[in-house]
């Protein structure tokens, strides 16, 4: 790394600044005035809509393994997927994914 | 609004947070070792993680700084990642919008995933709370999480050394992730919106600075909406 130190504080604080601005960016400005029922259909599934794509490329091609899809992830996804699913229970959930991936990668060796 | 509702609701948020502890502090402490192994001083380490306090964004910033990237390409990709945030702050906006610029502005510097993602399944199952409820809970979430993120940040930047592949604990995001909206898929437009999600974030994996994701996300809350609209 060959930046100089005033640099860094540089990208530090704009990256500080930035991500403050993105989170503040909606409640901020719009705050208690209400949203046309169209817009709050969509944002309903916000939530739905990002993590699953966030994590999609981290189950199917995990850094740990040189991006090669790995049996022991996969089953801890669809585990984890199932229980939460199934038990609503979010705690339940990363537990049993959790348990599955140390039982899968201890017996596969 | 009476003083111990509110503050039940902060318990119950503080609760709901607890499991995500074991993923917070072996992820902060990745990042400590990663920022002090790539030559930041502690100052600039904990600046970081405490300025910007979101994982994802801080290892995308410091690959590229390793990389002596040019510093707008730093700034850029650092930032789209965290786009998605902006979603979850229109998203979080109905529930928690009704009170001063001040407290909206500090809801917002503890606006992570896990803090957006434990209120929405919270407040949508609990469609009767107040504002200050729903706030309380929110901040309950937050206060175990953020000094957490920012102490074990330095516990890993003092430490040094490196945590063992072989202990799978890159996976514990990717699972904390799952656990958190597998939950949430309540409807058939949850499954469709999740789904499309899934598919077009693979599919779209070659777009850079992560803005794949952002195309994937918002094509999925369209979806979502419209399998709503249709089976109302």
């Amino acid at each position: 790394m060959t930046y100089s130190d005033t640099t860094i504080w540089w990208i530090i604080a704009i990256l500080g600044v930035g991500t403050f601005l993105i989170r503040f960016s909606f409640i901020g400005l719009i705050g208690s005035r209400p949203m046309p029922p169209w817009v709050l259909r969509h944002l309903r599934y916000t939530s739905v809509a990002i993590l699953p794509g966030l994590v999609a490329p981290l189950v199917a091609f995990p850094a740990a393994t040189g991006g090669t899809p790995d049996p022991a992830r996969l089953l801890a996804a669809a585990v984890t997927v199932g229980i939460g699913y199934w038990t609503k229970g979010v705690v339940r959930a990363m537990l049993g994914g959790a348990i599955t991936l140390f039982a899968v990668q201890y017996m596969l060796g | 609004m009476s003083p111990s509702t509110t503050k039940s609701a902060l318990w119950r948020g503080v609760y709901a947070s607890l499991p995500f502890i074991i993923v917070i502090v072996p992820f902060a402490m990745l990042f400590g070792v990663a920022a002090t192994e790539a030559g930041l001083p502690i100052a600039q380490v904990m600046g970081f993680t405490a300025l910007v306090i979101a994982g994802a964004s801080q290892f995308t910033a410091l690959q590229f700084m390793i990389e002596n990237a040019p510093v707008l390409v730093i700034l850029a990709s650092a930032l789209a990642v965290n786009l998605r945030m902006a979603m979850y702050s229109a998203a979080i906006t109905p529930y928690l919008g009704d009170q001063p610029l001040w407290r909206r502005a500090l809801l917002s510097y503890v606006l992570v995933d896990q803090t957006y993602n434990l209120a929405i399944l919270e407040f949508e199952e609990n469609p009767d709370q107040t504002t200050a409820q729903r706030t309380a809970f929110f901040v309950g979430c937050s206060l175990p999480l953020v000094p957490l993120w920012i102490g074990f940040t330095w516990v890993g930047a003092a430490l040094g050394g490196q945590i063992p592949p072989e202990y799978g604990l890159d996976f514990a995001l990717p699972i904390a992730f799952i656990a958190m909206v597998a939950p949430a898929l309540r409807t058939v437009a949850h499954i469709a919106a999740a789904v499309t999600s899934v598919v077009l974030a693979l599919a779209l994996g070659f777009i850079p600075l992560n803005l794949g994701l952002l195309v994937a996300a918002i094509i999925a809350m369209m979806v979502g909406a419209e399998v709503e609209r249709r089976m109302a």
